[in-house]
């Protein structure tokens, strides 16, 4: 089973202290939502969890049984939805789940793909291209990325941007789905709503 | 290690062929590369075109083309994840080795275009005779392997930078330095005719910065990559 460890976890950029000495340990079936003020470190945090960013001090040790994992190996088993995360515009969401498919190793059907774009609600957009998606569109296929590997731990940053009612249903779905098959959960909100998604809150800032 | 070779070619295949179609739907760094070396050469013909031109000018006019058209169009291959900010979900999805594989790829496939437009061209225009077709190609072949293994690496290292196109030329012009003047030298050596293995040192020399260039870009990139 998956667990994750945050120890005396610092950040700082420049000489901008944007967090110091956090720690939290979580495992599989556990949740835990971050908030705080804008520029707290919610997002940073997050980074530093899928390993997109190096801390200046401390660690984020990602185990399986008594195993640490290295970054590298640690991705293989994180889903990360966040706002300044892209996929291929030029590229059908289709063809972007298959890329990255491809591109993890993975053998996942054709059937499969399309059946996860059904799951995030973009049935029947298979073959637009991305570029042509609207905002709320792309947040979906960020979860369907986030998903293609069935990842232990979920970390969802702002997990409700600019998603509508049906989207904020489908995402509610994803947590409910995720927590069910023993997963870990990592919010970045200050959306009342999703705070109520954790079962420990971890708040930065002042 | 078999298994995980070909895991990793098949990885690599997926990256370069997800931005050979990309670049086939945009036409994002081969319309530069294009452009550029099109403008540079009818340039260089008018010019210089009239005048008698020795085999030494004509073969490092040659490589400046090439080498200036190639820093305008290969380093987009990260610039261009960096700036559409899929460079997060790559970086979280792939392996950096098997990345840097398939940009070097795909940076090879666009210089492989470039030479296709630019060889017949370069011929045409400048009246460049190639007297040993077989030391011209071989020597272009290594040389361009080589302008690609080095430009990749410097193009993941600028991508993050703010004056990506300037640092590009900047960092890369002295590490292709030996590299493009071991290429003229060997391309003046088969357009005055001479045989094969007068050319091998040059191949030699060529192949061996090929292979440090690519050997110590394996070993950096994932810091490159990772940071």
């Amino acid at each position: 089973m998956l667990s994750l460890e945050l120890r005396d976890l610092t950040k700082r950029y420049n000489r901008r202290r944007v967090f110091q000495g956090l720690n939290a340990r979580m495992q599989g079936g556990e949740s835990m939502v971050v908030t705080g003020p804008n520029g707290s470190g919610k997002s940073t945090l997050l980074r530093l969890v899928c390993g997109l960013v190096r801390p200046t001090g401390g660690q984020v040790v990602v185990t399986v049984g008594d195993r640490a994992l290295s970054p590298i190996e640690a991705r293989d088993h994180l889903g990360l939805v966040a706002p300044d995360l892209a996929l291929y515009g030029e590229l059908s969401g289709l063809e972007n789940l298959r890329f990255f498919a491809r591109v993890r190793g993975l053998r996942v059907a054709e059937e499969d793909l399309q059946g996860l774009l059904r799951q995030v609600g973009l049935e029947g957009r298979d073959d637009d291209m991305v570029a042509a998606y609207s905002s709320g569109m792309r947040q979906r296929l960020k979860y369907a990325f986030a998903l293609l590997h069935r990842p232990s731990l979920l970390a969802l940053d702002e997990p409700g941007t600019n998603l509508d009612d049906a989207g904020r249903a489908m995402m509610a779905q994803v947590i409910a789905r995720q927590k069910a098959a023993g997963g870990m959960l990592v919010l970045a909100t200050n959306d009342p709503q999703e705070v109520s998604f954790g079962d420990q809150v971890l708040r930065l800032g002042p | 290690m078999g298994i995980r070779f070909s895991v990793w070619a098949l990885e690599a295949w997926a990256v370069l062929a997800k931005d050979l179609q990309s670049e086939f739907r945009t036409w994002y760094a081969l319309n530069a590369l294009l452009m550029f070396a099109v403008t540079t050469l009818t340039m260089v013909s008018f010019s210089i075109g009239q005048f008698a031109v020795n085999s030494a000018v004509l073969a490092a006019l040659f490589w400046v083309v090439l080498f200036f058209s190639a820093m305008s169009g290969l380093a987009r291959a990260f610039i261009r994840e960096e700036e559409s900010g899929t460079i997060q979900a790559l970086r979280l999805a792939a392996d950096p080795n098997v990345v840097f594989i398939g940009k070097l790829a795909f940076n090879l496939v666009l210089l492989a275009l470039l030479e296709l437009v630019v060889v017949p061209l370069f011929v045409a225009f400048m009246g460049m005779g190639v007297a040993n077709v077989g030391l011209f190609f071989a020597v272009l072949l290594v040389g361009s392997l080589g302008l690609v293994g080095a430009s990749t690496i410097i193009a993941a290292i600028i991508a993050k930078a703010r004056a990506k196109g300037a640092l590009f030329t900047v960092l890369s012009f002295p590490v292709l330095l030996p590299l493009l003047v071991t290429a003229i030298r060997g391309t003046k050596l088969a357009l005055e005719g001479s045989a094969l293995a007068d050319g091998m040192p040059e191949l030699r020399l060529l192949a061996s910065y090929l292979v440090v260039m690519v050997t110590a870009s394996l070993l950096l990139f994932p810091y490159v990559w990772n940071e």
